[in-house]
């Protein structure tokens, strides 16, 4: 048996990053870990997937409804991501919106997000909805806000992995001078969902 | 993974590493001298890392011009002696295969191996053809990895394989594999690979039909002979559960069995495939006669399937063997762990323990296709070419051959810019086509800088020698940026991060003969619609090269620029020219007035097309 994250956004907002050191410090703890990535087009503005199973698993694609946890950087995505959810999945989701670029072209809009969330929650044990862009903005870079969803992750009471442990790994994967703002919006990620 | 840990991680040491990463290691391990590709994913970061590590790890590595130059530049090199790699996505090998079949013919002094990356599902690809089909028309080995370690594993073992049969060999992935990560043990590596070989006229290099009888008698001796290896190696084994039920399986799909068989305690026996082809007669006639029924599970064709009912047949053996060829499992596509789970089930009873999934919301999602950055110039080049199309209100439609790179994405409204593609360089070929079959259809086609060096000029000879008419636009971004900005034949840096000579398109084109020749900035958009516009007008083969370049390596430049794109919607006559037209992702429409996005890079083609200067650039 395997915890499985499926992680999903949208090109360029460091879901490869926050997903490579979920499964370092899983490594570090000698646990075993694969992960899984489809990025074919992200630069190009579609959707970005990573899985990552921790434990005996030795394939990096989840069963459909085998997500325990499902981190989503977009609240959209999080809808998209729930035919890997089952009723007892937990998701941890951003929602502050990225609008598809083709949106303009598209006959259908962009939902209201409380209306997202409301259908979240019908679905699944727990959502954790946080505004992650926020988070990151105050701690002084929007692009922390993937550290952000790390620290949201790890307050998660399921979640395998200790929170100073993946710190610990965190710091090893950012460039130093940016590190300080990145631990502000870890920790408050990790203060919104304790 | 960090590319100091690639280089210097120790014997013993677990790594988090993708399997692109692995791949890198593997022949660094392995002790290769020489590497050459043309850049194609799922396999594009073996070749960044590359180029990133090829001094400190004294390696010679390049981009070459197309995969059919990577191969004979690592096969000539294989027979001096070193042992070399090429690697490239499965459709690369069709562009390869010319000098790929013969390359076995002729062998190799050192060794020479060469990974190929299959896409099933096609996640980057315009087909999802399988490379295993090669490796018997080319009687070439073939190992199939199941995961990073294994890549890393089985290129040690591959080489070993080459070096004994002076063969080349081939190891097959797959996007998953290529793009999972896992833990992988590093082996020792030592960085004093030999730089330059020998070459030695054994007479054997030169396969005049004389020759090449006697050389394809060897070949299928030699693979006769590697077939005894296969059937013993260490990478086909049986996993004996005890059952009268087997499967077979191969490469990524084998970690879905695994998984579904453990997480449901079911007894079955397995034969893992990883050493494929020649395919390991003797093991699986001893599996096949342990067991009353078989699966067999490989991505894409049913080709160790087929393999596996020709023994059967010949030993007349009555397992029942289940496949593709059966509908037991699907034809096409990347395998998930549900298709195997659900395989299973049609062949023997056990619990469906699944959690249910969730249904899908129903509330209506927007989709999100991939689209040209903002600020791409290619968007600006589509623009006109729309612009200068509809300018001539045609009664019959134009015709649009395209190519391989980002800027297939003018396929999408509005711009519809491309509408006939088939294969790198085919954009030139096709339009030569079209201009002897039809008649009154305007064509303009588009290649990119990477793409019109791989394989755009020859057909741009035939163009002038025949005497066609079309207009070719060459996106000239200055990188070859769909596969995330290598470089290329023209930018003046080579694979080794040298400075290199840079090809002119504009000398290179003239020189073949043609007369119109523009060279133009993409981003001015009047100057660009007036070429096009002479351009269609010209009797012959007219070529643009509208160069740019890409957002990918223009940072520098988009970083100085000092201004703002901002609206004035008071003098906004809601045209929607900027919206739907000119479609850039970093301009809306929200609540009826236009915006611009924080991602906007300035490109400054909106102001160009806005008729009220209502959008404009502000200091």
């Amino acid at each position: 048996m395997a915890y499985n994250i499926y992680i999903c956004g949208i090109g360029g907002q460091g879901i490869i990053k926050t997903s490579i050191v979920i499964g370092e410090t899983a490594l570090s703890k000698d646990m075993n870990v694969v992960m899984s990535e489809i990025h074919g087009m992200s630069q190009r503005g579609g959707v970005v997937s990573t899985e990552l199973k921790i434990g005996e698993d030795q394939s990096p694609i989840i069963q459909e409804g085998g997500a325990d946890l499902i981190l989503s950087f977009e609240p959209v995505e999080a809808l998209r991501a729930l035919h890997k959810s089952n009723k007892d999945s937990i998701i941890v989701t951003n929602v502050s919106p990225v609008l598809p670029s083709t949106i303009n072209q598209q006959d259908v809009d962009y939902p209201e997000i409380d209306e997202v969330i409301k259908e979240l929650e019908t679905k699944v044990k727990k959502v954790f909805a946080i505004d992650a862009n926020e988070i990151a903005n105050n701690a002084g870079h929007p692009l922390s806000m993937n550290m952000a969803m790390l620290g949201a992750a790890t307050a998660i009471s399921t979640f395998p992995l200790d929170k100073e442990e993946v710190i610990e790994m965190m710091k090893n994967h950012l460039p130093p001078k940016s590190i300080e703002i990145n631990l502000v919006a870890f920790e408050e990620g990790y203060n919104s969902c304790v | 993974m960090k590319i100091k840990e690639l280089l210097n991680s120790e014997k013993g040491k677990k790594r988090f590493m993708l399997g692109n990463e692995a791949a890198v290691r593997g022949v660094l391990e392995a002790g290769v001298s020489l590497a050459a590709t043309y850049p194609g994913t799922p396999s594009s970061e073996i070749g960044d890392i590359l180029f990133k590590v090829a001094k400190d790890a004294n390696v010679y590595f390049e981009f070459s011009s197309n995969e059919k130059v990577a191969i004979e530049v690592a096969a000539s090199a294989a027979s001096t002696g070193l042992r070399t790699f090429s690697f490239m996505k499965h459709v690369g090998v069709n562009v390869a295969a010319d000098s790929f079949m013969t390359s076995a013919y002729i062998g190799v002094e050192g060794s020479l191996l060469v990974l190929v990356a299959d896409d099933p599902s096609t996640f980057s690809s315009q087909n999802e053809q399988d490379t295993r089909h090669f490796a018997r028309q080319a009687n070439i080995p073939l190992f199939e990895p199941s995961n990073p370690q294994e890549i890393k594993d089985f290129i040690h073992y591959a080489y070993d394989i080459s070096d004994q049969f002076n063969i080349p060999v081939i190891l097959r992935t797959t996007t998953r594999v290529s793009h999972m990560r896992g833990i992988v043990e590093t082996d020792e590596y030592n960085k004093n690979t030999k730089t330059f070989g020998e070459f030695k006229d054994n007479g054997l290099h030169v396969p005049v039909p004389e020759a090449a009888r006697v050389m394809h008698n060897n070949l299928v001796e030699k693979i006769s002979n590697i077939r005894k290896i296969s059937n013993e190696s260490p990478l086909n084994k049986i996993i004996d559960n005890g059952a009268d039920v087997g499967i077979i399986a191969s490469g990524g799909a084998y970690n879905y069995v695994a998984d579904v068989i453990k997480q449901n305690n079911l007894k079955i026996n397995v034969l893992k495939i990883g050493f494929s082809h020649p395919y390991p007669e003797q093991l699986v006639k001893q599996f096949l006669e342990q067991n009353k029924e078989v699966l067999v599970v490989e991505e894409v064709d049913p080709i160790n399937e087929i393999e596996t009912l020709a023994i059967a047949g010949r030993y007349n053996i009555n397992t029942i063997i289940h496949g593709k060829k059966d509908k037991t499992l699907p034809e096409t596509f990347e395998y998930t762990p549900d298709i195997i789970f659900d395989a299973l089930q049609k062949i023997i009873s056990f619990e469906d323990n699944r959690h249910t999934p969730n249904e899908m919301s129903s509330i209506q999602l927007p989709s999100r296709p991939a689209t040209l950055c903002s600020g791409c110039p290619h968007r600006a080049s589509y623009y006109a070419a729309r612009e200068a199309i509809n300018s001539l209100n045609l009664d019959i439609e134009s015709i649009h051959p395209s190519d391989i790179g980002c800027y297939t994405l003018g396929i999408a409204p509005p711009y519809k810019m491309a509408n006939y593609l088939m294969s790198m360089g085919a954009s030139v070929g096709t339009s030569c086509g079209f201009s002897k079959s039809t008649e009154n259809q305007p064509i303009i086609s588009f290649i990119g800088d990477s793409t019109f060096f791989h394989a755009g000029i020859p057909p741009l000879i035939n163009a002038v020698h025949n005497k066609n008419k079309f207009t070719l636009v060459i996106l000239d971004n200055r990188i070859t940026a769909m596969t995330g900005g290598q470089t290329n034949p023209g930018i003046p840096i080579d694979g080794m991060g040298d400075d290199a000579p840079a090809i002119s398109i504009e000398a290179l084109v003239k020189s073949i003969g043609i007369n119109f020749v523009k060279k133009v900035n993409p981003l001015d958009v009047k100057e660009m619609i007036e070429v096009y516009k002479d351009a269609l007008n010209y009797d012959g083969v007219s070529v643009i090269i509208a160069k740019y370049p890409c957002n990918l390596i223009n940072k520098q430049k988009i970083r100085e620029r000092k201004y703002n794109i901002v609206v004035d919607n008071e003098k906004c006559v809601h045209c929607n020219i900027c919206v739907d037209k000119l479609a850039c992702p970093s301009i809306n429409e929200i609540d009826g007035k236009i915006t611009i996005d924080q991602v906007c890079n300035k490109c400054g083609v909106c102001t160009q097309v806005c008729p009220t200067g209502a959008i404009s650039k502000k200091e």
